[in-house]
Formats: C-alpha cells, structure tokens, sequence
C-alpha cells in the first residue's frame, strides 16, 4: 500500500543536501553527528543544524583501507571513506563533527579523522551504574556545550535547552508512533520501508520540518484500513546500527517471506528514549545519552530489557541478531543474547555476522531461509 | 554393508508399488542440485519408501544435471505408468530445477537424515561447499543450525582439493588415511593448506601420514564449528563424503563420536525434499 505522507518525506528528502548547504551560506552552523550518544539538543539550542553523517554504504570501504586495517568494522570503514572522499554532502558542509569513544576502532579512527575537520570527541563511559559515571558525562556534555558556545559564538541558555528538549521530545514521541504502527498484526509498514523512512528522516536542514514529517505518516497510516493479508514470520532485527546501503539483512529476511517487524538497534527504536523534562536540562539529557543500551556499556542490561519489551509489544516470532564484520562488543554480547532468546524466551535466534559487501548474500540467503523454514 | 540398490528394495520389484485401492501408484521425487554432485530421489507416495535414486555430476549444467538425473531415477523405477506427482528441489541450484517448490537443503537433509536414521538427534552433513551440522527435535525438524561461513575448510571441497595436491583419488582418501598416522597441519585455508601440504610432501612426510593429518584438521574444525550444538547422539553423518566408508570412519575417530551413516547417506537432502513434495 502507498502513502502520500511517506512518499512525501522520501521525496522532500532528496533536497536535504541542498538545504544543508544554502543555510550554511547563509552562515547557520552545521554540526555532523555520527552516534546516539551525542546530545543533538545542545547544538539544536545554539541554532545550529543538525545531521546524521553518511557511513551505511560500502562503494567509500576502498578508499578508507588505504589507512585503516582491512579487518575493521564496516561502519568504521564507510564513515572514515566518505570522510577522506569528501563524498558525503553532509561531512562537506559541517563545521564540527560530534564523535564519541564509543569503541576502540571508533574511538582511533577519528584521531585519524580530525586531521580532516574539525571533531570534538565525548569520552563516554562504559558503565552506566558507577557513583563516578553519571558526572563524569554530565562534564563531558557540558564540555560539549561549550564547544557548541564557542562555534557559535553565543551562549546557551536553560531555556533554550528546554526548547531545544521539547523538540527531540517530540520527534522521539513521532518515531515511536511510527514504529509502533508495526505493533498491529498485519504490519502496514515493510521493514524495508521503516528503515528508509527513519534514515531519511535524519538528515534534514529543520529538525521541525522531519518532525512533521514523521507525524504525519504516523497520522496517515494510523488511521488507513489494514489489507488483511497473510503474512510470515514476524522477526525483530537486534544488535549494529543498519541503514540504506547497510540494509543486506533486512532485504533478504523479507525477500525469504518474513516480516521485519523492528528495529532493536540504534537506528532504530533506541531512538524513541524521551528526555526528562523536569529535571535540569544537561542533567537530564546527560542522564538520557548514558541510558542507552549499547554493547560498548559493560554490563548492559538494558539491551535485554529493551529486547523483552519489544517481543511482547511487537508479537515477535523470531529474533536476528546482526553483528558487523569486527565489532567485538556485539560480537561478543551475542552469546547473552542468544541465551536470552533461545533458553528463556525459547524462541529462534540466528546471528549473522557479515559486512556491507555482496560477496557472502547467496549463502546468507541460504541460512535465512532455512531459519525461516524452521519457524514454519 | 549393504548396496544402495539393496537398500532400495529392489527384492519387491515384482510387485508393483500400488496403494492399497489398488490404482497406479503415486510417486514423489526430489532433487538437490548440489555444487558438486545432483542427486535424485523418487519415493512411494503411499509407503514413503525410497523407490530410485540416481547421481549426476553438477557440472556447468545444473538444469541439465537435474533433468538427467531425474530421468535416470525414473528409468530405475521400472514401473510402467508411474507418475510423479509433484518434485521438490533443493540445493544450491534450486531455483533452476523445474520443480513444483523449493526447499533450502538444511530443511531437507534435515528430514531426509531423519528418514534414513530414525534416533537420529543430530545431521552432520559435509557437502561440496557447506559443511552443516542440525539440531533436530523428536519429529526431526530443525530445531537450531550451523553452516561454515565464506570459507571452504571443513568441506567436501576441501578435501577433494586435497587429494588432488597429494595426487590420490578422492575415493582413495579414505583408504590412505586410514593407515596414516597423522601429521598436524595447520592451515585450513584452502589455498595455503595446499602449499603446507606440498611443502611436506618434499620434506618427506608420506601421503598416508598427510591424510590422516587433513582428515584430523577438518574434524578440529567441524568440533568448532559444531560450538554450541553439541553431538547429540544419535549422528547421521550425510554429504557427499559419507559415501567414503574409510573416511566416515577417519572422521568418526578423529571427532571421538560415533557416526551412523546410511548406505543413502549422498542422497540425504533429495530423499528429504522428495519427503516435503508428498506432504
């Protein structure tokens, strides 16, 4: 089924690129963000723009091991190769680029990467519960701030925060409705389609403008009839970051008759985290940023809550868990969930771990189908 | 050990393979159309009991191979009037098979193991170019699975590409390394494992010795790839390499588990699919 509001955010989407660069000439400051875990609301609040930075495809993977080892993640090599092919409009018209320490290929990279622009790297903590912590990050999202005061010359007020909260706020509340649309059983939105409807939605000029956006598909395919079509085993794709370019998994997962329900990552329902409004602004978004439940935290547990959650929210039949080729930590973290899925939930799990290329999709379609086979 | 044309029941061929109201009989067949070899099963569709089977290399052909092959196992038959109702293909040359459905080979060498070994509990499957193991429930469905990834070590290919550096038939492997004592080698690449396995042979190690060894690395490697799905027993040990009754036996000392293998045991994922095509 098509829908007007969805065709009309793919379609707007297209001239982000444009709009990006007009409003920097115009001398708006563009700040380039690359992971969950940066607060956008800082720079939102110093008028500045904000955009998510291209890493999801594979044709840069080439130029970038010319410096980085072969044998690193994907999503690594990509972001690294826009940026040394200056082949990302949105990396071309950036004045800073936000980066966290993340994991250590990341984290080395973009020493590498702030030979080429200007970056400001948040070192984050690994662990969400030490007394420590918590205000060690509160220093680094202030420190943060700071950075954001000094490229844009002004300084960033409470208030200005708050407006800036209320806005994520809200377009955290539009992707959670939006991805909750796929709740209802028959899913009205492919998983294909989800994916390219919140990656598109991050690079836009006007925060407001996506916002909108978004809400108006929740709005529109909220309120359409559903086709009461049969349709096959419904599966949540846990674990890396994917977008267009990165999509392999999800693609053949659908090919092979199933239904990619959701998005366990942070590209995509980590996304709906809401800021707490009543605490103090940096408290609150330094609070928010550290709750998520990515593999780099040691423990995470909130992975396994979040998973728990969408099982049951999402009716899922079936778990894939997608690892990039070298990412040690969700690498790793497999293992905890695949207890988790298999031993309590006991429900089919399959790791993949692959990279952005198309040299292994006839085998992976192999194991796909058949782990849709099993389910029956 | 008995014959596959043994095994087959040929003894009844005199009767004709009726359903009990006493009309022509029903048959079934499946094809898995693998990267080395294409094999076909016919069974009856009343008894369910493997009637034909039939072998052709896959070639550059594999449309060709399976039509072949097809043809021979009906040829087999010898039952005049015989239909085949319905054909299920698997394999990796599934989808150029002319078949009513297709089936992805851990489905049906996971059905067709169970066929051909009831206990079964487990698959262990060493084909061309995947080397499978299957976790299987009381009915034999797929309960969980593993398959090499983006690498020949550990499979049929392997080891075929290893006689070929030791100048022995792939036939012969089995024989010759069941006299050897084995010699560690150490990669599993398939190209280094070649030159590894060169560089032996002119430092003097015998070739009995050298397959040992290789029969002794690609058992360390199916032991991790088999990880978290344990040798549950009963194990049927299908593929291309079970045929091989040295080798099964190699393969069975070198991983310290027991192994069943049937006479069928080639013909595992076309007599599964033939299973799916009368369901």
């Amino acid at each position: 089924m098509s829908y007007t509001s969805i065709d009309k955010l793919t379609t707007r989407a297209e001239k982000n690129p444009l709009e990006v660069a007009q409003a920097k000439e115009k001398g708006t400051k563009v700040f380039g963000f690359y992971c969950l875990y940066s607060p956008v609301e800082i720079a939102l609040a110093a008028g500045g723009i904000v955009v998510g930075l291209c890493g999801t495809r594979n044709d840069p993977i080439p130029a970038a091991e010319r410096t980085l080892p072969r044998n690193l993640c994907p999503l690594i090599k990509s972001s690294f190769g826009f940026a040394v092919e200056d082949s990302c409009p949105y990396f071309k018209s950036a004045d800073l680029i936000v980066a966290d320490s993340t994991c250590d290929g990341k984290k080395k990279m973009f020493e590498q990467m702030a030979e080429i622009k200007p970056l400001h790297l948040m070192y984050l903590p690994h662990n969400q519960e030490l007394d420590v912590t918590g205000p060690f990050w509160e220093g680094e999202v202030v420190r943060f701030k700071e950075r954001v005061e000094q490229e844009c010359g002004i300084n960033i007020t409470d208030e200005m925060l708050k407006e800036a909260i209320k806005l994520t706020n809200r377009e955290a509340a539009a992707l959670k409705g939006l991805m909750d649309l796929n709740q209802q059983n028959p899913a009205p939105i492919s998983g294909m389609k989800m994916m390219e409807i919140v990656f598109k939605s991050g690079f836009f000029a006007s925060k407001q403008e996506s916002v909108e956006c978004l809400e108006a598909i929740v709005d529109e395919v909220g309120k359409a009839p559903q086709e009461e079509t049969k349709q096959g085993p419904r599966v949540i794709i846990s674990g890396v970051p994917m977008g267009l370019g990165s999509h392999k998994v999800c693609q053949l997962i659908e090919e092979a008759g199933g239904v990619v329900v959701a998005f366990e990552n942070c590209t995509g329902y980590k996304k709906t985290m809401q800021v707490d409004t009543e605490k103090a602004p940096i408290t609150a978004l330094a609070e928010k940023y550290l709750a998520t439940p990515c593999s780099i935290m040691s423990p995470n547990p909130g992975r396994i809550d979040l998973l728990n959650t969408m099982i049951a929210d999402f009716k899922a039949d079936a778990i894939v868990d997608l690892t990039w080729q070298a990412c040690h930590t969700y690498n790793v973290e497999a293992e905890n969930i695949r207890k988790y899925v298999q031993d309590d939930k006991k429900m089919p799990y399959l790791h993949i771990e692959t990279d952005y290329s198309d040299a292994d999709t006839e085998q992976l379609r192999v194991r796909i189908e058949a782990f849709l086979e099993m389910i029956g | 050990m008995r014959t596959i044309d043994e095994t087959i029941n040929r003894k009844d061929s005199n009767e004709s393979p009726c359903d009990p109201s006493g009309e022509t009989a029903l048959f079934f067949a499946g094809l898995d159309i693998g990267s080395t070899a294409t094999k076909a099963a016919i069974i009856h569709g009343v008894s369910k009991e493997v009637v034909a089977v039939a072998e052709r290399a896959t070639g550059w052909a594999p449309k060709e191979a399976a039509r072949e092959a097809l043809e021979d196992a009906l040829s087999k038959l010898d039952v005049p009037g015989a239909l085949i109702s319905r054909t299920v293909a698997t394999g990796y040359g599934r989808k150029m098979a002319a078949a009513d459905k297709q089936v992805t080979e851990i489905s049906c060498h996971a059905l067709g193991a169970k066929h051909l070994v009831p206990e079964a509990m487990t698959v262990l499957d060493i084909g061309g170019q995947d080397s499978k193991m299957i976790a299987l429930d009381e009915q034999g469905n797929v309960r969980d699975f593993l398959m090499n990834d983006k690498c020949a070590a550990g499979t049929g290919r392997f080891i075929s590409n290893m006689a070929t550096a030791l100048g022995i038939d792939l036939d012969e492997f089995g024989v010759f390394a069941a006299k050897g004592t084995p010699v560690p080698i150490s990669s599993m690449c398939a190209v280094f494992a070649e030159s590894e396995v060169i560089g032996l042979t002119a430092s003097g190690a015998s070739r009995e010795d050298l397959a040992a060894g290789i029969v002794v690395s690609i058992a360390k490697r199916l032991t991790s790839l088999a990880g978290r799905i344990s040798f549950t027993p009963t194990i049927a040990f299908t593929g291309g390499t079970a045929r091989n009754a040295e080798l099964a036996k190699c393969f069975s000392e070198a991983i310290g588990v027991e192994l069943n293998t049937p006479v069928l045991a080639p013909f595992a994922g076309a007599i599964g699919a033939a299973l799916i095509a009368s369901r």
